[in-house]
């Protein structure tokens, strides 16, 4: 039965069962909120989202940008007197919010596609060419995303290869098999997840 | 004292003198570090946002690659501090996930050893006093901000050490080398983390936030356990007043007399050799 459109009443249910987190718990109090380091980027704080989750409203949740701003830096969690810890929750919704198509956060989401292929590639992260790739990927997203920053990045990264702290050349793992095992592994384990 | 080493993969690079002053401090304390071999990415704040069983199956392995030794393995970076402690509570605790990481990785996992971080090891594992007999200039008139960011000390039930809200372990060593630890209200506020490369603006607001902290506070200079926190502040520092942003084992390394710290100190970008210079630590 469709309740109003982007609305599922089971919503709450299965973060609660994916996250291990004790959502219903939650009544208001704000610590979460008053803590969060980059609240004042997110269009719903983490308590409001919380409560959205609450009240089911699924499509608002998974296509806000909040949810790519979270950093989890686990404030929220260590002060919640319901023991409620938003970071598990907020990796749940990011993992739905891709699988199920919804508004990403273009340029951080990219930047986590850049890393986990970088150590796809190489077993470790290398630094150059990852931040290349998230370039690259903010471009074909969102061209101005492009230019954002550019400039004061450039001057960073200079003042970072003069100093000899970005490698050229990327260091590759031996066994590069096992890497590529747990990639395969995850991948499906991802897709069972689905339906 | 022995323990399997996990540099992480900016101990090379973007924090390489957190690596290179974590190795030396060690071998200065006789501390020995056995690099695990082919040890691999952890996966970092990118892997849990984006598939949940890649943020255990890849800090795993290296959990994996420390079994056969059985010792507790030192970590210099907090974000593969916790990705490895995730990981090694997974395999710990849940049953059908160590068989699953066993038989793709071919290792048995004995529970033997822990992750550690460097701080923890180098607080708890040896005595003040020890750390007191190296320092052969002590950092007297040095004024220290000690700042732990976020998880390296969160989330409690699983760090577990000191006190999430107001830690004080690293203020004690600072206090152990001479320098006078001062308090402000900074200590655990996250400075972005990995925002630094797509909302670089978000960081840019918080990293000021805390140095103006330690400014206010009254501190020369802000002491780092964290590749990530270190040059968060240290490269996006706005203000007109700059404060030098360590690495907590540099200080250390300075004040144990150990050659090659100038060097590091050349790789910083609010450079901390002027101040040094004023307080007569540094010829």
């Amino acid at each position: 039965m469709t309740i109003a459109v982007g609305i599922d009443p089971t919503f709450v249910d299965v973060v609660r069962e994916r996250s291990g987190e004790r959502i219903h718990r939650c009544f208001y109090c704000q610590r979460c909120t008053v803590g969060c380091p980059t609240a004042h980027v997110m269009e719903y704080k983490p308590a409001q989202l919380l409560r959205l989750i609450q009240l089911g409203q699924k499509d608002r949740v998974l296509d806000s940008s909040a949810i790519w701003m979270c950093v989890a830096c686990e404030a929220c969690g260590t002060r919640c007197p319901n023991q409620i810890r938003l970071a598990p929750v907020m990796d749940v919704l990011r993992i739905m919010a891709v699988k199920e198509k919804h508004a990403l956060e273009p340029s951080v989401y990219a930047l986590h596609r850049s890393f986990l292929d970088s150590i796809r590639l190489w077993g470790r992260v290398h630094e150059l060419s990852l931040i290349m790739e998230h370039k690259v990927r903010c471009l074909l997203a969102e061209p101005p995303l492009f230019f954002h920053g550019l400039i004061s990045d450039l001057i960073m990264g200079a003042d970072l290869i003069l100093k000899g702290k970005i490698a050229f050349v990327p260091e590759r793992i031996k066994r590069m098999g096992e890497v590529k095992r747990l990639y395969e592994e995850a991948a499906g384990a991802e897709s069972e997840g689905d339906e | 004292m022995k323990y399997t080493y996990y540099p992480g993969c900016t101990a090379g690079t973007t924090s390489v003198e957190f690596g290179l002053s974590t190795e030396a401090v060690c071998e200065a304390l006789d501390i020995e570090l056995l690099e695990l071999d082919d040890w691999s990415c952890c996966g970092a704040s990118s892997a849990h946002s984006l598939n949940h069983e890649l943020s255990l199956s890849l800090p795993g392995r290296n959990v994996a690659l420390a079994q056969e030794a059985g010792l507790d393995t030192v970590i210099p970076c907090p974000a593969c501090y916790q990705t490895s402690l995730s990981a090694d509570i997974a395999l710990r605790e849940d049953e059908a996930w160590r068989r699953k990481m066993e038989s793709m990785l071919d290792f048995r996992y004995t529970g033997q050893g822990r992750p550690r971080h460097i701080l923890d090891v180098l607080s708890y594992d040896l005595e003040i006093e020890a750390i007191q007999a190296r320092v052969t200039k002590s950092l007297e008139g040095l004024k220290v901000a000690s700042y732990y960011g976020c998880v390296l000390v969160r989330p409690p039930e699983k760090t577990g050490w000191d006190d999430a809200e107001h830690p004080i372990t690293m203020d004690c060593l600072v206090g152990a080398i001479g320098a006078e630890p001062v308090d402000w209200s900074y200590k655990v506020d996250c400075c972005g983390a990995s925002l630094t490369l797509s909302k670089s603006e978000v960081v840019v607001t918080l990293a000021n936030k805390i140095v103006e902290g330690a400014i206010e506070a009254g501190a020369d200079c802000i002491a780092s356990a964290c590749g990530i926190c270190q040059i968060n502040l240290d490269t996006r520092q706005a203000g007109v007043e700059k404060v030098p942003i360590f690495y907590f084992t540099e200080l250390m390394a300075l004040a144990f007399g150990l050659p090659g710290v100038e060097k590091w100190f050349g790789k910083h970008t609010v450079d901390p050799r002027p101040l040094l210079r004023e307080r007569g630590l540094l010829t």
